[in-house]
């Protein structure tokens, strides 16, 4: 029969608790400072436990079980801590299941707790019984099912340790309430690692030896880092590695911050919506070195055409991740900031002023071609770069920016400027619309000290506009700013692009956010002319507490450069 | 090109992780031909035994999947000309249908099936090999009226020396964090 060893530690005192009791007592010793959360009937037990707390974990109480799950994904993406969120059986643990696929996919530590129906009742169609644990499990790095008071502090220790070891992750654990209920002997010990699980693997310095030696001999070599370098904590390392090779680097969308915008050797952003001469120089490069990201396919575009020139360096602590969709020539397995430390002492001082050259020329052909229009468009209405632009301005570049998905995403990825880490948050590898506001509150209560701005689409918006409510409650200072285009835009700019303009079902007809806002009881403007502009953020920033702007932006614009689906990323257009 | 690969899976034992191993499956559109699980000679640690039809690439990058999952000790996988492999067959007959027991006979001799229970109205053989082999005796048993037919899926056994022992015992001496500094 299985169980989850609990190691008690010799000597150390238990103390008779519910199991309920437990789960509380347990996230406190994993310093959990804020649960997201949604109460009901399979996990009140837990919730009138929790009553008992209050002055060492704070929950905060959100108005739908996807805006807990996106706002413990903000918090956690900001924080670099797990995220932890509570709700109950059934539908509750249901729309957990969205946040949960966006938290595996973008490697975000969670740990969720779900209340479940009572072990004598399991299978037998009860009221808001849902098999939570099968339904999860793809959307999972982990999960497990408690029938026994017992099993608690076990299944917490491990849950935090899964979620944040190695390649984090989503946990989930499904607590059946007749285990909530129920009296065990508690204490509590920390996970330190499992003989099936190995998080990080060793480096091996032969890897690193390789390496070193392809980059040391590379005329054209090229950096691509992502995720990885942020979830280990390695840009200085990065950083060192960089500058101590003269290598050019460009970030993906789930790399961005890692190193600051304006860094000499940051060379800009991969992918679909990025730069020019990060996609089309990826096929020019002579070794191409990628550090804690996964190729994805909105940043290789066709595969069978992607950098096949080039010798690949893969440094990647999932081994999974290895010769995926890319054929490595050295795989580097490992945490990122101790590969990047080893290769940096292994590689030679070195410089690429020409190479280098040529990311600049092409960066003057897309300024000239896109961003200038971008940022000082010649037609009367707002675009979102300009907006985006002078909001990042008037911040100084500090803020934590939180996007949705679709075309301000793009667009604020393209034109937000970063000067330190973890500051730009957004569903990169799932595209969940509805992920910004929630996440936004998250973030917030994660970085109390950062501004936060959470830029976000009219249709995303409305996915997840409930949190208004949360965030009312809460007052964090969200800065929420809306890029009213009235359209779906990105699905819009394909139908434009790829379907003959033929605009099915994309255009809203929306309603007044403002008077949506004020009637959350948070302050709220809206903005349509240049000349407003400055004084509307100025004022949004001004403002204590949060604070919603929405900006009337162009309904057609498009978001350029682009990669056209299924093409080679060196056929990407400007317009 | 699709070929024929048996993937051997090492496992604690656990609720539901064989759920979590077979939706890697579902999710890539690979069929499962044939599964198996059992508690493996390691006290604790479970084998699943899957056959896949599939090609070489997919079949590795699966494995990999596999072995990601946290309470999956170690996947292989094998060709097979790799492997030592089995299935067993039980075939059910009607008694009152057999006119010719001395056929019947001759039948199992041929295929070197044996009569694994009588009872009394029906007959049970028993026939172990590999797929072709069991699949041939059904062929050559539907004229004497077959009422029941199963076939498990495959067991197997690599040719050469597992290296999964050592693995193990690497695991159970690292089981703590690894974070070597060469």
């Amino acid at each position: 029969m299985e169980t989850i060893a609990v190691e008690k530690e010799v000597g150390k005192k238990t103390q008779t608790l519910s199991g309920a009791e437990a789960v509380i007592l347990s996230l406190i010793e994993e310093q959990t400072e804020f649960i997201f959360g949604y109460p009901g009937g399979a996990i009140m037990p837990i919730y009138d436990a929790l009553y008992g707390y209050t002055e060492q974990v704070q929950h905060v109480l959100t108005r739908h079980e996807q805006g807990a799950i996106h706002a413990a994904q903000g918090y956690a993406r900001v924080t670099n801590r797990p995220g932890v969120v509570f709700a109950t059986s059934g539908p509750g643990a249901t729309n957990l299941i969205t946040g949960l696929a966006d938290a595996k996919i973008d490697s975000t530590p969670l740990v969720c707790i779900t209340g479940q129906v009572p072990f004598s009742l399991l299978g037998t169609d009860a009221f808001q019984e849902t098999d939570v644990i099968s339904l999860s499990m793809p959307v999972t790095k982990w999960n497990f099912q408690v029938t026994k008071p017992e099993d608690i502090p076990g299944a917490i220790a491990k849950a935090f340790y899964i979620a944040t070891s190695g390649r984090p992750g989503p946990v989930l654990i499904d607590i059946t309430k007749d285990a909530q209920f129920a009296d065990m002997e508690y204490s509590y010990k920390k996970c330190t690692g499992f003989r099936s699980y190995i998080p990080k693997p060793p480096v091996d310095i032969e890897k690193i030896k390789q390496a070193a030696e392809l980059i040391n001999a590379a005329k054209r070599p090229y950096i691509l880092f992502g995720q990885g370098v942020i979830l280990s904590e390695a840009e200085e390392e990065l950083a060192t590695f960089v500058e101590k090779t003269g290598i050019p680097a460009a970030w993906t969308i789930m790399g961005l911050s890692a190193m600051p915008t304006d860094h000499p050797l940051n060379v800009g952003m991969l992918g679909m919506h990025g730069n020019y001469g990060p996609n089309k120089l990826t096929n020019e490069c002579d070794v191409l070195i990628a550090v804690g990201m996964r190729f994805d396919d909105r940043v290789t575009g066709n595969l069978s055409r992607y950098a096949k020139q080039a010798k690949v360096v893969h440094l990647e602590i999932d081994p999974a991740e290895i010769d995926k969709n890319v054929q490595t020539d050295v795989a580097v397995l490992g945490d990122a900031k101790e590969s990047l430390r080893l290769l940096a002492e292994h590689c030679n001082t070195n410089e690429h002023s020409a190479w280098l050259d040529r990311f600049k020329e092409y960066s003057k052909i897309e300024y000239d071609k896109v961003i200038r229009q971008e940022l000082q468009p010649e037609k009367e209405g707002l675009s979102m770069g300009e907006v985006i632009r002078r909001i990042n301005e008037l911040t100084d570049g500090d803020a934590v920016v939180v996007t949705d998905v679709g075309q301000h995403q793009m667009v604020t990825c393209r034109y937000a400027h970063f000067k330190k880490t973890k500051s730009n948050i957004t569903s990169g590898g799932l595209g969940t619309m509805g992920f910004c506001l929630p996440a936004a509150l998250g973030a917030k209560l994660g970085a109390k000290q950062r501004e936060v701005i959470a830029v976000i689409g009219d249709g995303g918006f409305q996915m997840t506009l409930q949190e208004l409510g949360t965030i009312f409650q809460t007052q964090a200072a969200v800065k929420i700013v809306i890029l009213n285009n009235q359209f779906l835009g990105m699905v819009r700019q394909w139908q434009q692009m790829f379907f003959d303009k033929r605009y099915s079902s994309t255009e809203l007809i929306n309603p007044d956010f403002v008077a949506i806002a004020r009637g959350f009881g948070i302050e709220a403007a809206t903005v349509k002319e240049r000349n407003n502009l400055d004084g509307a953020v100025n004022t949004m920033f001004d403002h204590d507490g949060p604070y919603l702007l929405e900006v009337m932006v162009e309904k057609e614009d498009n978001v350029f450069p682009m990669v056209p689906s299924g093409a080679s990323v060196d056929e990407i257009r400007l317009e | 090109m699709k070929q024929i690969f048996t993937i051997v899976i090492f496992t604690e034992n656990k609720i539901g992780l064989l759920n979590r191993v077979t939706s890697l499956f579902t999710q890539r559109h690979i069929n499962i031909e044939s599964l198996t699980t059992s508690e493996s000679e390691y006290t604790g640690i479970h084998r699943f035994t899957v056959v896949i039809h599939e090609l070489e690439d997919k079949t590795f990058k699966i494995v990999k999947q596999i072995e990601k999952q946290v309470e999956v000790i170690k996947a292989f996988c094998f060709k097979d000309d790799e492997t030592c492999y089995s299935e067993i067959a039980l075939y059910k007959l009607r008694l009152d249908e057999l006119s010719d027991m001395k056929e019947l006979n001759q039948v199992l001799e041929a295929n070197e099936a044996i009569i694994k229970e009588e009872l009394g109205e029906f007959l049970i053989i028993e026939k172990t090999g590999h797929k072709e082999a069991t699949h041939q005796l059904f062929e050559d048993l539907k004229p004497f009226g077959l009422h029941g037919f199963v076939r498990s899926g495959r067991v197997s056994l690599s040719k050469t020396y597992s290296t999964f022992s050592q693995h193990l015992q690497d695991l159970e001496t690292h089981s703590k964090e690894i974070i070597t500094v060469n």
